[in-house]
């Protein structure tokens, strides 16, 4: 019989001897007191008003959830149209609320599905959408009046939209109707998710144009939504997360400004989106600190003059890089303890990962567990009573004015970089994440912070191979190719060409590129035909080297 | 000679094939191989394998380490082992990281890939991994 010692000072989560810090290294005291809110209880009074109230610490509504819980928006995508409209009726069937989209890369990346650098990667990590008519498959039966639907698109985030918005069309939903989110967020692409295509510059007036058009045509769609969680994912902490995600904000407001757009008619519909990880409290105080940032940002800097443009609403998306190939089942609680922390932290709409999410598309009954995470909390918690339930703990503010100080430091240094869009152009923020990305491995690898099933007990044989991996059809690809090679042929040729012509004259004129592309997807011209007129245009980008 | 070292520094090169822009785990690799002293060509995202496998050539390399994490390793791995055979570049292990279902990893090693390192394998064993391939091959 062995005994097992805990590692570290006791329930620290650090090793002997090191200092107490939170998962960004803010250090932690045994216990804190009224000591620790600087002007006592009156100061903290006005550093949080009441939810759904300036500052909106507590929460941007008065009521939260009380009024309406989240929303349960798993991700899903994979294969062909018809394979996602499966997952999403199989989702919608088991109480999800609402949809959200993974693309393959070739889409992501404006290549169709019959292309030869997509041959190895059609309907991989999401669907494949050549057409409008793929659009119309993947929410065939679906009311598209009725499920607000997330699209996690950014390089080709306006050719995906005008896809979207002819399959809504062509089902009878008029545009006004249309709710949801899309991504486009490009700047965090170069940031940290990679899928980027056209360079900086032209990107930015992509997504300007995207804006401009939501602004005046979809009033209940988000057309963007500003995410700091890849770079968490790919490294950062949640100090640098809060300040590169304000800092995207505010170059995309100065975009749109700049637009000749009235910040008060886009920044109601701005959404973000946030990793929420492990380190239970500080990710609550990161959500609370991040509310209280954005309102001092937009009505600061930007003079916003209505309340709604100031306060911040978010997506949570639990951490994949949290979870363990290793003892797998391990990350049911993992995520469960990511998702209370979105909750605690106040989110409007919640992603759970899958506990096989490490090593494979999660299968149905990983998916399904994930949205049963998200019901038990909601219903049987019964932490969704109160809003902002954490309001007033000694150590939750004491770390919410923490993150707030600290990521405002980062936001100051971003500033003197020239903004965002400047410090990732010059490869600056890329470097912070993949350092601190390298000195988790090593943290992991020497054992200073302890992950249960890999640094400490771990199985001394390795947990036996999953049974079942969802593995997609390798002919999928092929398939959708030649669906694709027929739609094409069918088509009215003069209608197409016209259409593109059309597209190109506005992309090099300056305009806005929005209505041309729904004229080009309505004659069904395909993804990679209108990534291809910006390519031509625009030319690609390539990222310069790490060091 | 059986357990001599190459006296030059190993040289690693680096690469993401396809589409898939998930470059976190390879830029920790490429950090901890240049802490372990070897020498890192990092080729970055999106390469194809005709590329990878010419700059391999071209830079006189001991080793290819590819990292997907798209679910495209099989086909991926194939292309980059035809792209090395036309070349005549046999020589020049691959060695395959990222997200690797336990199930791929026995055809990643038929179809002659050297070593395979899905996701969960612990930094100090890749590195070592990777430096004693390397090592061997170029002592050779």
């Amino acid at each position: 019989m062995t005994v097992h010692p805990l590692p570290g000072h006791g329930g620290s989560g650090c090793r002997e001897g090191s200092p107490v810090t939170t998962d960004s290294g803010i250090p932690v005291a045994v216990v804190y007191t009224g000591q620790d809110l600087p002007g006592g209880e009156p100061a903290l009074a006005a550093r949080l008003g009441r939810p759904g109230e300036p500052p909106f610490t507590r929460g941007p509504y008065p009521t939260m959830y009380r009024g309406q819980l989240w929303t349960m928006r798993q991700f899903a995508g994979f294969g062909a149209p018809e394979h996602t409209n499966q997952r999403f009726r199989f989702l919608l069937a088991r109480g999800q609320t609402a949809l959200s989209v993974a693309f393959d890369l070739p889409t992501q990346l404006g290549y169709d599905s019959g292309s030869p650098l997509a041959i190895a990667e059609v309907g991989r990590v999401g669907v494949a959408i050549d057409t409008a008519a793929d659009m119309a498959e993947v929410f065939a039966g679906i009311p598209l009046d009725q499920v607000s639907v997330n699209f996690t698109i950014n390089a080709t985030a306006p050719i995906i939209l005008a896809t979207y918005l002819v399959a809504a069309e062509r089902s009878g939903v008029p545009f006004r109707a249309l709710t949801g989110t899309l991504q486009n967020d490009i700047l965090k692409e170069f940031l940290a998710r990679k899928a980027y295509l056209y360079p900086p510059g032209p990107s930015l007036r992509l997504v300007t144009d995207v804006v401009e058009f939501s602004s005046k045509e979809l009033p209940r769609f988000n057309p963007i939504s500003v995410t700091g969680y890849h770079a968490r994912e790919a490294g950062c902490d949640a100090v640098q997360e809060l300040a590169l995600t304000m800092a995207s904000a505010i170059a995309y407001c100065e975009a749109f400004l700049a637009r000749g757009l009235d910040f008060d008619q886009f920044a109601p519909r701005l959404s973000f989106h946030f990793a929420t990880t492990l380190d239970l409290f500080e990710e609550v105080a990161k959500l609370r600190a991040a509310r209280r940032m954005w309102h001092r940002v937009a009505t600061e800097r930007f003079g916003a003059r209505s309340p709604a443009s100031a306060r911040l609403r978010f997506f949570s998306g639990n951490s994949g890089t949290t979870l363990t190939a290793q003892q797998p089942l391990n990350n049911v609680i993992r995520s469960t303890l990511q998702c209370l922390g979105a909750v605690l932290g106040g989110a409007q709409s919640i992603h759970v990962m899958g506990y096989d999410e490490a090593y494979e598309i999660p299968s149905e009954e990983a998916v399904t567990l994930s949205l049963r995470t998200q019901q038990i909390i909601a219903l049987e918690s019964g932490v969704a009573r109160t809003a902002d339930p954490l309001a007033g703990s000694y150590y939750v503010e004491r770390l919410t004015d923490e993150l707030e100080s600290r990521a405002t430091a980062v936001m100051d240094e971003i500033e003197e970089l020239g903004g965002a869009a400047a410090a990732i152009e010059a490869g600056i923020p890329q470097r912070w994440i993949a350092e601190s990305a390298y000195r988790a491995e090593r943290d992991l690898a020497s054992g200073a912070r302890p992950k249960v099933g890999v640094n400490v007990y771990a199985d001394e044989e390795p947990t036996p191979a999953a049974a079942s991996v969802s593995e997609v059809d390798p002919l999928a690809g092929a398939r959708q190719a030649e669906r694709t090679a027929r739609r094409m042929a069918e088509r009215d040729k003069r209608e197409h060409t016209n259409a593109l012509i059309r597209l190109a004259d506005d992309t090099r004129a300056g305009r806005n590129v929005m209505p041309a592309l729904i004229g080009a997807a309505r004659a069904d011209a395909t993804v990679g035909e209108m990534a291809d007129v910006f390519r031509d245009a625009f030319g690609e980008f390539t990222e310069p080297a790490p060091w | 000679m059986t357990g001599a070292t190459s006296p030059r520094q190993a040289r690693i090169l680096l690469a993401k094939p396809g589409l898939d822009g998930h470059d976190r785990g390879l830029k920790v690799i490429a950090f901890a191989l240049r802490d372990a002293g070897a020498e890192v060509i990092y080729l970055g995202l999106r390469q194809p394998a005709a590329a990878i496998v010419a700059a391999a050539v071209a830079e006189d390399v001991d080793l290819i380490g590819i990292s997907v994490l798209s679910g495209a390793h099989l086909p991926l791995a194939r292309q980059i082992l035809a792209e090395r055979a036309g070349r005549g570049a046999a020589q020049i292990p691959v060695v395959v990281g990222g997200t690797i279902p336990a199930g791929d990893v026995g055809p990643l090693l038929d179809m002659g890939v050297d070593a395979v390192y899905p996701v969960g394998s612990p930094l100090p064993e890749v590195v070592a991994g990777l430096l004693r391939l390397a090592v061997r091959e170029g002592a050779a």
